[in-house]
Parts: C-alpha cells; sequence; structure tokens
C-alpha cells in the first residue's frame, strides 16, 4: 500500500516539479505545449474537486439534522439555499439548462437580491470591527508602537480627501509612507516569503516534505 | 476612565453607524485629487487608438463590489467613450453577475454592440493555469463566451490571438489575482498591465509600482472616486468619499481617545 | 556676380529643407541593409526584422514589409507597416529598426513543408506619398524553436546555486542534527494553548487561510495542522478543523486521521469534525464565526493565507475569550491578527514551523539554506545599492530579469 500511497506521488511530484521547473527556461514549442496539457488537466482536477466539497458540506449538515444536534434548524437552510439555486439555475428562465444563460431570470434576481447585498454586509462588517480593534488594542506601549501609531493616523487620514482638508501636507505624507517604508518592509517580507516558498517547493520536489500526502511517513 | 477603556462595542459599532449614515443624508462635497498611480491608468487609456483591445478582468465577488464596481464602471465608461474594445472576463465564480450587468449597462450606455464592441468571456476556474492558457490561446481557454458564442467568429476579437495582443490589461482583484497576472501573465507573456484593488490589499501592490511591473493602480473607493473625477463623471465612488472620510476621522479619534484614557488612567509598560 | 549670389542663397534655402525636398523631389533614400534571422530564445514561432536607418526618414515617410514563399515572390502579402520614426533597436541610438513578426499571423500553416523548417522571404519597401523605394536585398529566414532562454540564464543560475545550498545543508544537517533555531513563541504556545483547551473541555479550531493546497502557505498550514492532531488526540480533546477548498480539505482529513492514528487514537477520530465550511470567503467568515460562538472554543488557531476577513474572525475569537495563535505571510494581514491574537508567526516563520516542530535534521538544513540565501541577498542589495549610487551597475545587472 505503501508504494500506490507514498512512492508513487513522490515519484511524480519530483518528476513534474522538475520538469516544470525547468520548463521556465525552455522557450521551445514542445515546452509550451506541454504547459498546455498540464494546464488542462490542473484546471480539469480543480473542476472534478468542487464535487468533494459539495459533498463534504452536504454531509456534515445532513448529519447534524438527523441527529438533531442543537442548531440543526440553521443547518436545514443549506439545503433550502443551495436547492433553490440550483432549481432556478437549471430552470434558466424557462429555457433549461440544455440552452444559453437567459437575462433577468429569477437566478440573476436571487444573485443580485441575496447574494450581493449578504456578501456586501458581510464585508462591511470589517468596518466596525476595525473601530473597535482600533480603541481597543492600537496603545502606544512602546516607542515603536508610538510610531506606528502615529504613522497609521496619518495614513488613515492622508489616504482620504478630508485629509487635505486638516493638512495639505497630510496626502504626500501618507503618501510617502506608503511609497518608502511600508513598501521597503513589504519587499524585506517578500524576498523573504519567496525564499521560503522556493525552498518549501525543493523540500516538495525532493520528497523531504510530505506533509501534502496526509500525514505519517 | 475604566469603564471607558473597556465599553460594550456595541456602542462603538453605533457609532461607526451613525458616522456612515449621517453624511450620506447631510450631502455635502469633499475635494478629489487624482494621485499619480490612477493617473497613470487613465494616461493608458487615453494613449490608445480607436479600436485597441483592453482586458478587464473583474476578479471579484459581491462582497467587494462596493469598492470595485464603481472601478469597473468608470474604466468602461472611459474605454466605451473612446472607442476601445473590451474583453471582459472573471476568474472569480461569485463575479460573474457583477461583471456582465456592468459591462453590458456601460455599452449600452454608449451604443455599443455586443459580439462587435464588446464581449464578456465569463468565468474559467484555475486562475493562473487560465492565465497561461489564455497566453498562449484565448480560444482555446474561452472557446465560448459567457452566452455560448464561439469566441472564434467574434468580431471584436478579431485581431487577438493571446494576452501578447492585448493593448492593455486591467486586473480588479479582491484578492491575489494582481500578483498572479504579474507573475503568470505579465513576465511570461510582456504586455502592460495595470491593476484596482480593495484598499485592503493596496499595500501590497506599491512594491510592483515602483518596479514598472505594474503601470498603475487604483485602491480602494478613493482610487475609484479619482478615476471618476478624472473622467469627469462623479458617480457612487465619489458620493462614498464623504461618509469614508468621516470614519476615517472618527477611527483616528478612536485611536487617540483610546490613548489619552490609557496614560491617564496611567497603565505601567 | 548676382548670378552667383542668388545661386547661392538658392542653395541655402534648398538645403535646410532638404529631407522635404527629398520628398517632395521623391528622393527617398533606402537603407543601405535589410537582414531577417530567427528570434533568438523564442518558442519558433516568430522572425526578427533588422535594417538600418535612412537619413529620409519622417513622420510622412512608411516602411513595409511584403513577405513571400518563395524567393522570387509575387510579395503581395503585408507582414508590417510602421512610421519610419518608430521601432528602433534598444541601444542603438536610433540608428537600427528592429521589429519581430509572426508569420503565422499571416501565412497559414504551410502544408508542403518538407523537413519541418520552412524559408520565408522578406521585402522592405520605404513609401511615401506619391513614390516608393525599394530596399534591392530579398532577406530571408526560418523560425526556429530555441532550448534554452538565454535570457534567463542568470535566474536559471542562481536556481540552481540555491537549490544545490539547499541540499548541501540538508548533508550538513543530517552530520550535525542539532542546528540552532531561535525561539519562535507562537510554535512554543501550541502546548499551552492545547492544554488549555482541554483543561477548560472546549474544543479547538484550526481555521485554514483562503488559498488552495498550491500555496505554500497552506502546506506549512498542513504540516502544522499534523503536529496540533497528535497533541490532541493524546489529550482527547475535540478538534474541529475548518476549510473553504476541497483539496485542502482532503488534505487535512488525511492528516488528521493519520495524527491520530500515530498517537494511537484511531478510534476517536470523527470524520465530520474536519470539514468544509463553506466555498467563498465571507461565508467561510460567517460559518467559522457561528462555530466559534456556538461552540465557545478555547483555542483558536489561524494558519494560511488570509484576506480581509482575518479581522473579523479574530475579533470574534478574542469576544469570545479563546487564546489565538495566527499564523500567515499575508502582509496586509498581519496587523489585525498582532492585535487581536496572543501570538503570531509573521511570514516565513510559518514555513519554519514544520522544521521548528519535528526538529528533523532534513527540514532544518533547508531553514539554513533559506537563512544563508537570504544573507546573501541582503549583502547583495547593500553592495549593489551602494555601486548603483556611483554608477557601477554591475550587481543589477546580474539580477536583472529578461
Amino acid at each position: 500500500m505503501n508504494f500506490f500511497k507514498r512512492t508513487i506521488p513522490l515519484t511524480i511530484a519530483f518528476i513534474m516539479g522538475v520538469m516544470m521547473a525547468f520548463q521556465y527556461y525552455v522557450p521551445h514549442e514542445a515546452s509550451q505545449s506541454l504547459l498546455k496539457v498540464v494546464t488542462r488537466w490542473g484546471i480539469t482536477i480543480a473542476g472534478f474537486a468542487v464535487f468533494i466539497g459539495v459533498y463534504s458540506l452536504f454531509h456534515l449538515h445532513w448529519n447534524k439534522i438527523k441527529r438533531k444536534v442543537p442548531g440543526w434548524g440553521y443547518s436545514t437552510f443549506v439545503f433550502f439555499g443551495a436547492g433553490i439555486t440550483i432549481i432556478f439555475g437549471l430552470y434558466n428562465g424557462g429555457e433549461f439548462f440544455l440552452n444559453d444563460k437567459q437575462e433577468g431570470t429569477m437566478f440573476d434576481w436571487m444573485y443580485f437580491n441575496v447574494q450581493v447585498p449578504a456578501g456586501a454586509t458581510m464585508f462591511s462588517i470589517l468596518a466596525f470591527f476595525m473601530a473597535s480593534a482600533a480603541y481597543r488594542t492600537f496603545r502606544a506601549r512602546t516607542g515603536e508602537a508610538t510610531i506606528l501609531l502615529i504613522a497609521a493616523v496619518i495614513v488613515m487620514l492622508g489616504r482620504v480627501p478630508v485629509g487635505a482638508l486638516i493638512w495639505e501636507y497630510l496626502p504626500p505624507l501618507a503618501d510617502w509612507i506608503m511609497s518608502v517604508p511600508n513598501m521597503a518592509a513589504k519587499r524585506g517580507i517578500l524576498i523573504g516569503v519567496s525564499i521560503g516558498a522556493i525552498a518549501t517547493s525543493l523540500r516538495i520536489i525532493f520528497g523531504i516534505e510530505r506533509a501534502y500526502l496526509g500525514g505519517g511517513d | 476612565m475604566e469603564r471607558l477603556l473597556r465599553i460594550d462595542r456595541r456602542i462603538i459599532f453605533i457609532f461607526v453607524a451613525i458616522a456612515v449614515t449621517l453624511p450620506l443624508l447631510i450631502r455635502f462635497n469633499l475635494p478629489v485629487v487624482a494621485t499619480k498611480d490612477v493617473k497613470s491608468i487613465y494616461n493608458k487609456i487615453n494613449s490608445l487608438p480607436e479600436g485597441s483591445h483592453v482586458l478587464i478582468s473583474f476578479d471579484y465577488d459581491p462582497a467587494s463590489k462596493e469598492e470595485l464596481q464603481p472601478m469597473a464602471v468608470a474604466l468602461l465608461h472611459h474605454c466605451f467613450k473612446n472607442n476601445i474594445k473590451v474583453i471582459g472576463m472573471t476568474l472569480n465564480p461569485g463575479g460573474t453577475g457583477l461583471a456582465d450587468s456592468a459591462i453590458t449597462e456601460a455599452g449600452k450606455e454608449y451604443g455599443k454592440k455586443y459580439k462587435e464592441d464588446y464581449v464578456f468571456l465569463g468565468y474559467k476556474t484555475g486562475t493562473e493555469l487560465v492565465m497561461i492558457n489564455m497566453g498562449e490561446n484565448i480560444f482555446s481557454a474561452f472557446p465560448k463566451d459567457f452566452y455560448g458564442n464561439a469566441t472564434v467568429d467574434l468580431p471584436v476579437l478579431k485581431g487577438v490571438q493571446s494576452l501578447q495582443d492585448m493593448d492593455y490589461v486591467i486586473d480588479l482583484a479582491s484578492g491575489s489575482s494582481i500578483e498572479a497576472w504579474i507573475a503568470f501573465g505579465k513576465e511570461k507573456y510582456n504586455f502592460d498591465l495595470g491593476g484596482g484593488c480593495t484598499a485592503v490589499i493596496g499595500p501590497d501592490m506599491y512594491p510592483f509600482l515602483q518596479s514598472k511591473q505594474l503601470t498603475g493602480l487604483m485602491s480602494g473607493l478613493k482610487g475609484a472616486a479619482e478615476y471618476e473625477i478624472l473622467i469627469n463623471r462623479k458617480s457612487t465612488a465619489v458620493a462614498g468619499m464623504s461618509p469614508q472620510s468621516v470614519v476615517h476621522v472618527l477611527v483616528a479619534l478612536f485611536v487617540i481617545f483610546g490613548n489619552v484614557l490609557y496614560f491617564m488612567t496611567g497603565r505601567k509598560k | 556676380m548676382y548670378k552667383i549670389f542668388f545661386t547661392f542663397f538658392l542653395s541655402i534655402l534648398l538645403l535646410h529643407n532638404s529631407s522635404t525636398f527629398a520628398v517632395e523631389g521623391n528622393k527617398l533614400i533606402p537603407p543601405s541593409d535589410f537582414q531577417a534571422f530567427d528570434t533568438p530564445d523564442d518558442d519558433g514561432k516568430s522572425i526578427s526584422l533588422r535594417w538600418p536607418s535612412s537619413p529620409t526618414e519622417s513622420a510622412e515617410v512608411e516602411y513595409v514589409v511584403y513577405a513571400s514563399l518563395r524567393k522570387d515572390g509575387p510579395f503581395i502579402t503585408e507582414a508590417l507597416r510602421i512610421n519610419s520614426n518608430t521601432m528602433y533597436e534598444e541601444g542603438s541610438d536610433s540608428n537600427l529598426h528592429y521589429v519581430e513578426i509572426k508569420p503565422e499571423k499571416f501565412f497559414s500553416k504551410k502544408s508542403d513543408v518538407t523537413g519541418g523548417r520552412s524559408d520565408y522571404f522578406f521585402k522592405l519597401v520605404m513609401m511615401s506619398n506619391p513614390e516608393n523605394v525599394e530596399v534591392k536585398k530579398i532577406a530571408s529566414a526560418a523560425p526556429e524553436g530555441n532550448w534554452f532562454n538565454w535570457k534567463k540564464l542568470n535566474n536559471f543560475i542562481i536556481m540552481i546555486a540555491f537549490s544545490a545550498l539547499v541540499l548541501l545543508f540538508i548533508e550538513h544537517a543530517k552530520k550535525n542534527p542539532n542546528l540552532y533555531l531561535r525561539k519562535i513563541s507562537g510554535l512554543d504556545a501550541i502546548d499551552d494553548a492545547l492544554g488549555r483547551a482541554t483543561e477548560m473541555g472546549k474544543p479547538v479550531l484550526f481555521v485554514h487561510g483562503l488559498n488552495g493546497m498550491g500555496s505554500i502557505s497552506t502546506i506549512a498550514a498542513v504540516n502544522i495542522l499534523g503536529k496540533i492532531a497528535i497533541r490532541v488526540a493524546e489529550y482527547d480533546t475535540t478538534l474541529k478543523v475548518s476549510n473553504i477548498d476541497p483539496i485542502v480539505l482532503s488534505v487535512s482529513q488525511e492528516v488528521v486521521k493519520e495524527s491520530y492514528l500515530e498517537a494511537g487514537r484511531p478510534d476517536a477520530y470523527v470524520e465530520d469534525n474536519v470539514f468544509m465550511a463553506a466555498s467563498e470567503q465571507f461565508p467561510y467568515v460567517a460559518a467559522v464565526s457561528g462555530i466559534m460562538i456556538r461552540e465557545k472554543t478555547a483555542a483558536n488557531f489561524f494558519m494560511g493565507y488570509f484576506y480581509a476577513e482575518s479581522l473579523i474572525l479574530a475579533e470574534t475569537g478574542a469576544s469570545t475569550g479563546a487564546i489565538q495563535i495566527a499564523a500567515t505571510d499575508s502582509y496586509t494581514q498581519l496587523p489585525f491578527f498582532i492585535t487581536t491574537c496572543d501570538y503570531t508567526l509573521i511570514g516565513e516563520e510559518l514555513y519554519a514551523a514544520s522544521a521548528y516542530l519535528s526538529r528533523e535534521p532534513l527540514l532544518l538544513g533547508s531553514l539554513r539554506a533559506q537563512d544563508v540565501a537570504k544573507g546573501i541577498i541582503i549583502t547583495a542589495l547593500v553592495l549593489g545599492a551602494v555601486l548603483a549610487t556611483i554608477g557601477v551597475g554591475f550587481i543589477s545587472f546580474i539580477f536583472k530579469a529578461s
């Protein structure tokens, strides 16, 4: 069993990893064709993976309903929401799914009047949590924290039109903070993270890192 | 003092709600000045001759609609006004409806014809993989558009084989797709790339602006407002500047007030 | 005398307007040469054309290139049309024109090609209204794919060098297994957090980031999950793992199952505890926040790449009083985690987690290689900045991207 669970996947990872790493340096058409084939495989696999996720979601909530665990009523909404979306999506305004997508259908109505406002609402919660976090936790406990606070206030005010009204140099100062110290820090982290990513990729290619196979050795 | 420091967060939420609502009721205008990075995108589109092809990737979902949809609409108005052909697509499954409605409504306003002046290719899964595929051949990546028309037959895509034939590509992103477009699109296939993103990920993009991997960037609702000012079409983004400014001032005041209380209660390090 | 002055005066006028006169008087001077060759470092679909500038170039004059499949023509297929004062070769100081064209765009695939190589023939014509003048030489070339992109040679060398460094340090670590690693508080606190959850009898929640299995941060997060799952199995605490990606879900289920097996508690593994919360960002946030509030989790681990939802998750967790440990390489979300979580692993500390927790020599060796590579880059940055300031671009040239 180890041969199929370990040896074969590790061999595939090594061959594909080395091949695709060298593919980047080979401009020949054969190399580009290989890239096309591999990308199509990747898209196909990603597409099938959706079914695994759907199964997991439904299975989890079905068990909750079956066992009547506390809060099982909310799980019925998963099926209700998914069911209605699938039904109206397939109905396609009367043309059904074999024809091209129709405009102005119930599916579109649900998208614009349920999903869009719900998604926007969840994102909007961020504003409230941000204010709450800012009030509770942004404290000038140390020198560095004080510098951070001052920079935060300058950028917060400089990045909106009112900043220019408060002080004309706020926007350019905010821009300087974003373009120089912020960018320098971001670049440093980016370089470190990139090196880490390359090292981790090498570990995966050479079979040293095996967690992605599912635990154990 | 101690009680003020440990105030129930719901009271803070009420303040924020008032700060957002009041400016929408008591309207006032704030001057919006376009910054260099937003102007770069504007100038680039202005420099394109009529009939050029611009690819706009609407890589955001309904949650980020409030920041990115105004950007999308402003860009589309600019492109259509300049008689530029627009090719829309999305790598985010939640964004298809938003992208389609933005392109269709803007196109109608300028009397543009679908398939001839603009097209919406729809959604494809795979992000980086789709970019690589499009870099080789757009028609193989999107054999059909969102409405099921064969892309090979579309007049708007005449003269375009792959990403290399695009005169400009703009990614409107709520996630990390701009970085993917740089790594798997621009660096491989060598086209000009501009970006629009939520304010939260704006700081991430600065290294790419400085290295000129991004020709320009619109960040957050303010970026959208700046673009609206540039194209002389004030809309939702400019209107959103007043509540945004008030909330920013409020948060800044909260931070200052919290620290004043903190020092007044004589907290030790 | 009068005639001499008149001729002199007229010739000055003529010289001053020489280019216009040349055009108006149809005296276009064609380029002295015209070359076609296979574009280097490409996929074999492009041919490069190069020719020297002509003194009679102007905005009113165009260059047109005609192509043919035969040397003797006919040259009727227009391959290129540009203004004569554009498309100069980089670094040629406007003395040479350089253009790359793809013959496939104007010739359909040849069915009569033998041997796989086909020559294309080009004729350069300089055009203005009303006269045209041709370059006599017919240039020809056959596009050929290249097996190595020499413009990326520096990149290739750096890749090989870094890979060699990683392998070298892995070998070194096999011989010297006790490599020093600085303390990472967040990882040391994992045991405390799990102990706390066990004492309180409340579950532990592990929250994956939004990226898929292709992301290095997710792979690193899965590593940490494996270690946490072993401890949780030993302590007999409930572990809940929320996922947003189906492939990450499959891997997480396998990892947790194996960990329970390794801890000798295969019976304690509950498959439903490793679940898909949602497939979109904010529904995921809503689902996970709901779990945190309803189940009052005692310890929350946020591991992976997060976006705007990070603050909502961390604030909700903080409001329930849970101990929170976050690890992310998402630069913009770090401030939110730092302010709301008890411990935060920043950037590569997340990647170092697998080496740190397992102390395996192979992993430690690659970590050391990362540090050495970073040291080299820092040195190159500082030296390069100093040298570039004084006008020496050597180091900038080494790191130039194609």
